[in-house]
């Protein structure tokens, strides 16, 4: 579907084009950078609810498509469009950046216009990592995405930021390069650059085993999953506050929707034999690192350790679609895998991104972050008290907040595949509790731990706003999660049948663990 | 050989150079010292005007000159543009220093034109003598150049071992050549083309030569394990002559590689295809292990070059036709990133003071936020991070090495650009997120400025629009 108004492309340089207006105005002239860069992130996003609105659901098809010669010696396109999967999170986006330009209004003062034209920048940039369809445009937003927030921690963070913001870099620049071999291998097969003649190009079994490895390589780190999730605590801690909320709420998530465009759909076979591998790991960031956050003294490492732990959920959620597949042949609880884990990414995007503002309105009046500086909170900051107590339960997944609706989708199908792993994951339900509610009990409630925290200044008027329009959201999609479900509904049930059906060419068919199935042909407009 | 008119045509941007030379070199005899700086307007001038000459005389079929000595083709055309705009960049970047430093001579401006028409030379070259004969032009004046600072010591040892060291490169490919000579009975690169072609691996002092010819061509760009002289040069020799000969020569050292090894000895391209993936997987690898190493700039700068030359092998080494493209491309963007960050040290010095450690580049941000932006992009550029035009270099060159399945090769270039990134971060670390040390002011001219931003914006702007010019580069190889 060819659209003749380019939205797309509205919603990725209109941003990018504040951030240099922004930059350009200068720190000078007082309030002009900030009072532009919110006009800027506001207008993005209602530029980006006109996908919302146009959206149909009803197709599994690219809609919003645009398709431009960007390279045309070498068969590149600026080639864009959403489906269910995506356009969920290109909004998800261009709401949280809104939140992150208010949060850092009055507390940075270190060049405050090159701090709101980075996270302006970095927002047009996520959206065009969501939005492209040409794998060259897509690895050029997947690593431009990386200056600005290396240049965020490494300039804003704290006092460990050199260290966190260049394992940062390297680490995710480490899994990215071999997944830009894998899209150019990939290109010589399909014979284009397209996302979506990728996904209907079959390839033997070595060769999908290598690019899945390859693309496993980028994308676990991005998400990020146990053995390669050590950079994420650094960064997080050492970032700003904003910087952590972009991080938890929208880069991790990039990490995930690189599964759903490209490992599945691209590698099925691959990814049915070593869906185990995965599913270990999603395990083991459920329960090891759930413990792990237990013991955390530190506000900012809990919540990022805890993210970890949903987004292990995630992937948990996406990869056991081929265990339920196997097991009931029905491709329902595939859906609702696949489903429950875009829900949870697009719940955690709200939660983790409201905890982090938690631990910034704190850390702004008392600059400490650990739990042991602060008790009685509740007693100074009730307002705050009230909100974080909130938020921790859509932490730990409590009915009536979106956070329950990802984690029992996910939970549910986990025992359409196997008792066991859904023992397992469920315990994701007691630990997130623990850790979360127990670090409420200790910065929240008790007596006034010391003279700073009796000193404390409730909420001002934009941390409340922030605190109070993100949790509107997270009941609002914890009481009524429809719309959300809805608009997903087709693309990932195109999608599930897509990934079960085997593309190992014909001499390799004896191989085939999936149905052998004509490939589905891509939509291309 | 009849000389006629028409002939000089194609040489013309070479005369406008040489004589703008002369010019300069006359003129200087008279000027006082107060007055030599038009010496660096005239050689703006006269670079101008061969640019001007070389867009004029473009495009249209293959044209032989001078007894089919010199050729002007797509390739020499674009080659020659960019030579002549690098080394552009270069004269109005060192001028600031030089006039600090009472060194604002005409003998800089007179040995780095006749480098230029070295490089020009080169670039036009149709047969082994006339390649040979840019070659040491070039070589001579650089060598000169870098002991130009008569009073600097480490200047006057760069230029022993430069010169040293070059007369064993260019000696290795003279011997190449006479070999190659010996076998086909031509030193015109068609005719030997012809021969080879015939003759193939059975002829064993053809593939001696090439031998030879490989490892001349490996010294002259700096590829490991010939790159002994690059950092000591580099280190020694005064940061404006590095800048001459740390940029454009590299575009120049491209045309050698292509007129000998592809127009000439195309025929013997699985020979030569593995004795260059060895060059190429060692400099990557050895670029750039040691420059994390480097406290000084300058050699840090040197062993990324050998990094660079390891990746610009991988688009000659695939011998397609789009693999050279990558690779012209790749020696394009590589001389205009590197003028663009010697140009910065050349900004962050001033009289008695040279900005050599990387500790001098500590808090830019706070002392100009614009030119640390435009390093910064330098530097991500260099490092092969999108959406600098450094990305698209590397990305092309990688597709070209996938598409002859050297999907290995491919593997092991991106690890090492890993590693590279690493010390590229470290420079926009310093940057950034360091205080500065040093208020001095900037030393910088409003023309310094404003080349210095074409230049960085150059290297953003053609990541995102890479189309023009890999389109130049693509017809140049049909």
């Amino acid at each position: 579907m060819e659209s003749g108004f380019p939205l797309l492309t509205l919603t990725i340089w209109l941003p990018i084009l504040g951030g240099i207006a922004v930059l350009a105005s200068g720190d000078k002239a007082g309030g002009v950078s900030k009072w532009t860069a919110l006009a800027f992130a506001v207008l993005t996003f209602l530029v980006s609810l006109g996908l919302w609105l146009g959206f149909d659901a009803s197709t599994p098809e690219m809609q919003f498509v645009e398709r431009a010669a960007w390279i045309p010696y070498f068969d590149v396109y600026y080639y864009l469009g959403v489906d269910g999967i995506s356009m969920p999170l290109i909004v998800l986006t261009t709401f949280i950046t809104i939140f992150v330009i208010v949060a850092g209004w009055d507390v940075i003062t270190y060049r405050p216009s090159q701090y709101m034209a980075a996270f302006l920048i970095l927002d047009g940039v996520m959206v065009g990592v969501f939005s492209a369809l040409d794998a060259i445009l897509f690895y050029v937003f997947w690593e431009a995405m990386l200056i600005p927030m290396f240049l965020i921690i490494g300039v804003w963070g704290g006092p460990n930021r050199v260290y966190a913001t260049i394992k940062f870099f390297l680490y995710t620049f480490f899994g990215s390069v071999f997944m830009l071999v894998a899209l150019i291998y990939l290109y010589f097969q399909a014979d284009s650059f397209s996302i979506l003649d990728f996904q209907a190009v079959q390839l033997g079994m070595t060769a999908q085993t290598l690019i899945f490895i390859a693309f496993l390589l980028a994308f676990a780190v991005k998400v990020p999953m146990f053995p390669v999730h050590t950079w994420l605590p650094d960064a997080h801690v050492e970032a700003p506050t904003g910087g952590s909320v972009i991080l938890a709420a929208i880069m991790l998530k990039i990490g995930g929707y690189g599964f759903l465009r490209f490992s599945l759909p691209i590698t099925p076979d691959a990814s049915a034999s070593l869906d185990w591998l995965i599913i270990t790991l999603s395990l083991i960031a459920v329960i090891y690192i759930g413990f792990v956050a237990l013991v955390q003294q530190d506000m900012k490492k809990l919540i990022a350790y805890s993210s970890i732990a949903h987004m292990g959920f995630v992937t948990l959620g996406f990869f056991l679609l081929f265990t339920i597949l196997q097991k009931s042949g029905g491709t329902s609880g595939a859906v609702m895998g696949i489903q429950g884990g875009m829900i949870q990414m697009i719940s955690h995007g709200f939660i983790s991104g409201a905890l982090f503002l938690c631990v910034g309105v704190l850390y702004d009046r008392v600059h400490s972050r650990q739990i042991a500086d602060y008790g009685g909170v509740i007693h100074t900051m009730p307002w705050f008290g009230a909100f974080l107590v909130y938020f921790a339960m859509a932490n730990a997944g409590l009915p009536g907040t979106s956070g329950f609706v990802g984690e029992f989708m996910v939970i549910l199908a986990t025992f359409r595949a196997d008792f066991w792993f859904a023992v397992l994951a469920a315990t994701t339900l007691v630990l997130a509790a623990a850790f979360t509610l127990w670090m409420v009990k200790r910065v929240v409630y008790g007596e006034v731990k010391s003279d700073k925290v009796a000193k404390l200044q409730d909420l001002n008027g934009r941390e409340a706003f922030n605190l109070g329009a993100l949790a509107a959201v997270v009941l609002l999609f914890g009481l009524w999660p429809a719309p959300l479900v809805n608009v997903m509904q087709t693309t990932v049930e195109n999608l599930v049948v897509q990934i079960s059906a085997c593309k190992l060419p014909a001499e390799e068919a004896g191989r085939c663990t999936l149905p052998r199935a004509e490939p589905v042909a891509a939509v291309t407009p | 050989m009849q000389l006629d008119a028409a002939q000089l045509l194609s040489i013309l941007p070479e005369i406008a150079v040489l004589i703008t030379a002369c010019l300069v070199l006359v003129v200087d005899l008279y000027l006082k010292e107060r007055n030599k700086g038009i010496n660096h307007g005239l050689t703006l001038v006269g670079l101008v005007v061969a640019m001007a000459l070389t867009g004029l005389g473009a495009g249209g079929e293959r044209v032989l000159a001078l007894g089919g000595n010199v050729v002007r083709d797509h390739l020499s055309d674009v080659l020659k543009v960019f030579v002549l705009i690098v080394s552009f960049l270069a004269f109005v970047y060192a001028r600031p220093w030089l006039k600090d430093r009472g060194l604002l001579t005409g003998e800089y401006y007179v040995l780095g034109l006749f480098a230029v028409l070295g490089m020009l030379v080169m670039i036009a070259a149709n047969s082994f003598l006339t390649l040979y004969l840019g070659l040491e032009l070039l070589a001579l004046c650089l060598y000169a150049l870098v002991a130009f600072d008569r009073d600097s010591k480490p200047g006057s040892e760069a230029a022993m071992k430069y010169f040293v060291l070059g007369a064993l490169g260019s000696g290795m490919l003279l011997y190449g050549v006479s070999m190659i000579y010996g076998a086909t009975g031509s030193i015109e690169l068609a005719t030997v083309a012809k021969a080879v072609a015939e003759q193939g691996v059975e002829n064993r002092i053809l593939v001696f030569g090439i031998v030879f010819l490989v490892i001349g061509i490996g010294f002259k760009f700096g590829a490991v394990p010939f790159h002994m002289w690059v950092p000591d040069i580099y280190e020694g020799a005064p940061t404006p002559v590095v800048l001459l000969l740390g940029s454009a020569p590299k575009i120049a050292a491209f045309a050698l590689a292509i007129r000998l090894l592809v127009d000439g000895l195309g025929g013997m391209h699985p020979d030569w295809q593995g004795m260059l993936v060895i060059l190429a997987v060692l400099s990557m690898g050895l670029g750039n292990l040691l420059a994390i190493a480097q406290a000084n700039i300058k050699r840090m700068l040197a062993y990324s070059t050998i990094s660079h030359v390891g990746f610009l092998f991988l688009g000659l080494l695939a011998g397609t036709s789009e693999g050279y493209a990558a690779a012209m491309f790749y020696a394009i963007v590589y001389a205009l990133m590197a003028a663009g960050a010697f140009g910065i040290l050349i900004i962050l010095s001033r009289e008695g003071f040279d900005a050599e450690s990387l500790d001098d580049l500590r808090g830019l941000n706070d002392r100009d936020p614009w030119y640390a932006a435009l390093m910064a992009i330098l530097m991500f550029s260099m490092a092969g991070v999108p959406p600098t035009v450094g990305f698209m270099a590397k990305l092309l060159v990688l597709q070209a090495v996938v598409r002859v399945d050297l999907v290995w090769l491919a593997v092991v270039a991106v690890a090492f650009s890993i590693i590279g990134a690493f010390y590229y971060l470290r420079v926009v670390k310093l940057i950034y997120f360091e205080k500065p040390t040093n208020q001095a002011p900037l030393l910088a001219s409003g023309g310094v400025r404003v080349a210095m931003t074409v230049n960085g914006l150059a290297v953003l702007l053609l990541g995102i629009f890479p189309a023009g010019l890999l389109g130049l580069c693509q017809t140049a190889f049909g």
